[in-house]
């Protein structure tokens, strides 16, 4: 699971762990995390990419603002009680016996996970 | 002589008080560019834009639909947006907001009532196509408190107009003759139909079904039949391959006594005999149909792709039955249309933000316009059309 979400739960038990032993350590690890963190953030490029993937084509179903139309809205507001893994697993895999199509073919696993991140805290332009 | 000088007379005052010269509407277009909110228009006989409006909000999935005269335009926009365009004058008529979501419209037979289709709040709703003034609305309650999405939006004759509901598997057909009393008829049709189209002589209505193989058919003349299912037997037991953009079916085609439709699920062109509605071929083609539209003269029957293949354009003859041209035209080739006589057809290319224009009997580009985005392209020919 490299989800910043996830990542960031698993970050909060391992400094408490660490912070019992040693609190300069823990400084460190907390460092690392981050880093990886940010490492399942795809690269400039690739975002301006998956984010003309989202306003365009799932736009076609979605609405380009995302409003929805023959797919259900996808603004913050519509998906934020939801669990974020099952939406991303959502995009790739898609909905068996629904008009939502699966999207592996165009995507990561992780940067499904990305784009169900920027729908819930407000997709980019 | 004297004729000469009142001609030079009247074209000398119509220039001073700042008028137009005189000209019809039969060869205008209307292009809608999705993504910044603006129409252009267009001539297409000199192949060129004339004017560019915008402030029409979110056009994804926009149509326009004309008033019989061919001078105003009916632009519905995605977010409920319902504008009346002066196509001679370039500028807006009157704009409303007539509800949240909307996905297209028509016009009646007599040209009086405008009718716009919704997802939300699901339902129709009829203008009074000169003031856009709310006449009657058709909300669509399948069951108590469910509403439906509604698509497929078609006119028919006797001002009815005919459109399914997508989470009810219903055709509706409401009369319109009393224009603020509409009366619904309701047809079980088959699992979510995702469009629909009325036949070019009004007569039938075909839903494209989702949700199961097949078609809905509706014999408009003798309704009483109910709604039957062509196409059945259509791809059972094969797998489907995902379908990244819905087919539309509006543009769709009649060509020699055949109806060329696209598949679902498989990148297949469907032939139907339209005398027995019997399924009597299959075209391969390059990807998930989305348009299926025959030139005028039916001998061509043009298509494109939905995403990742929407580059690509395939042309059937339709004399052989087969594809005979693979045309890579642009990127993001949304839409065609075809001028009234078919000698052109105008392409839209979303990711190059061109209008291109084709000549259909060498398949070479003769032109191209720009457009920010562009997606639908709606000639004003369409006035004269039933279903359009
Ligand atoms: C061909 C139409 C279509 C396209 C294109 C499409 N979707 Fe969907 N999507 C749907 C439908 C229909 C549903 C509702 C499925 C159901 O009934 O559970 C859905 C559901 C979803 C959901 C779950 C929403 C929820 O509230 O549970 C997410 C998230 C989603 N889509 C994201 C996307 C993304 C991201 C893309 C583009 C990469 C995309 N969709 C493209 C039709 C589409």
């Amino acid at each position: 699971m490299s989800r910043p979400r996830s990542s960031r739960a698993a970050l909060r038990r391992r400094s408490c762990w660490r912070w019992a032993i040693q609190s300069g350590l823990a400084l460190a690890g907390v460092g690392l995390m981050l880093s990886s963190a940010l490492a399942s953030e795809p690269p400039p490029q690739r975002q301006r990419e998956l984010t003309h993937l989202v306003r365009q084509e799932c736009g076609s179903c979605h609405g380009m603002s995302l409003q929805g139309g023959l797919g259900p809205a996808l603004l913050p507001a519509d998906l934020r009680d939801k669990p974020a893994d099952g939406l991303a697993a959502t995009v790739y895999h898609g909905r068996p016996g629904t008009a939502m199509p699966p999207w592996q073919r165009f995507l990561t696993e992780a940067e499904a996970a990305w784009v169900v991140d920027r729908l819930i805290s407000g997709f980019p332009e | 002589m004297r004729i000469l000088f009142s001609v030079l007379l009247v074209a000398f005052l119509g220039a001073c008080a700042g008028t137009p010269p005189l000209r019809g509407t039969g060869d205008l277009a209307l292009i809608i560019e999705r993504a910044s909110g603006h129409v252009t228009l267009a001539n297409t006989s000199s192949r060129q834009p004339y004017a560019r409006i915008g402030g029409l909000g979110d056009l994804s999935h926009a149509s326009a639909v004309y008033s019989r005269d061919g001078r105003y335009a009916y632009v519905f926009g995605r977010d409920g947006g319902l504008t009346k365009i002066d196509m001679l004058a370039g500028q807006v008529v009157k704009r409303i907001i007539q509800s949240g979501n909307a996905i297209g419209g028509s016009i009646s037979q007599d040209g009086r009532i405008v009718v716009a289709q919704n997802y939300k709040p699901g339902g129709i709703k009829a203008f009074d196509a000169e003031t856009l003034e709310l006449l009657a609305e058709v909300p669509a309650e399948y069951a108590p408190g469910q509403f439906s999405k509604v698509v497929g939006l078609a006119d028919s004759p006797g001002n009815k107009f005919v459109y399914a509901l997508f989470d009810a598997g219903e055709i509706w057909v409401s009369d319109f003759s009393d224009p603020r009393r509409p009366v619904t008829q309701r047809f079980p049709a088959g699992q979510n139909p995702y469009d629909g189209l009325v036949t070019p002589d009004g007569r039938h209505f075909l839903a494209g079904l989702f949700g199961e193989d097949g078609v809905a058919m509706l014999d408009l003349w003798q309704p009483q039949q109910g709604a039957r299912k062509i196409l059945e037997k259509y791809g059972r037991g094969e797998e489907k391959l995902p379908v990244f953009k819905m087919p539309h079916l509006r543009g769709w085609s009649v060509a020699q006594g055949k109806a060329y439709l696209p598949a679902i699920g498989r990148h297949e062109v469907l032939v139907v005999d339209v005398a027995t509605w019997q399924e009597v071929g299959r075209i391969p083609v390059r990807g998930q149909p989305v348009f299926v539209m025959a030139r005028p003269d039916g001998r061509q029957v043009w298509v494109n792709f939905a995403f990742p293949d929407y580059g690509k354009v395939d042309v059937i003859d339709t004399l052989k039955g087969e594809v005979v041209s693979q045309l890579a035209p642009g990127k993001g080739i949304l839409h065609m249309e075809f001028t009234p006589r078919g000698e052109n057809v105008w392409l839209s290319a979303r990711d190059d933000h061109k209008i291109l224009i084709y000549h259909t009997e060498n398949l070479t580009q003769i032109g191209e316009i720009t457009a920010d985005a562009p997606s639908g392209i709606f000639f004003s020919s369409r006035a004269q059309r039933i279903g359009f």
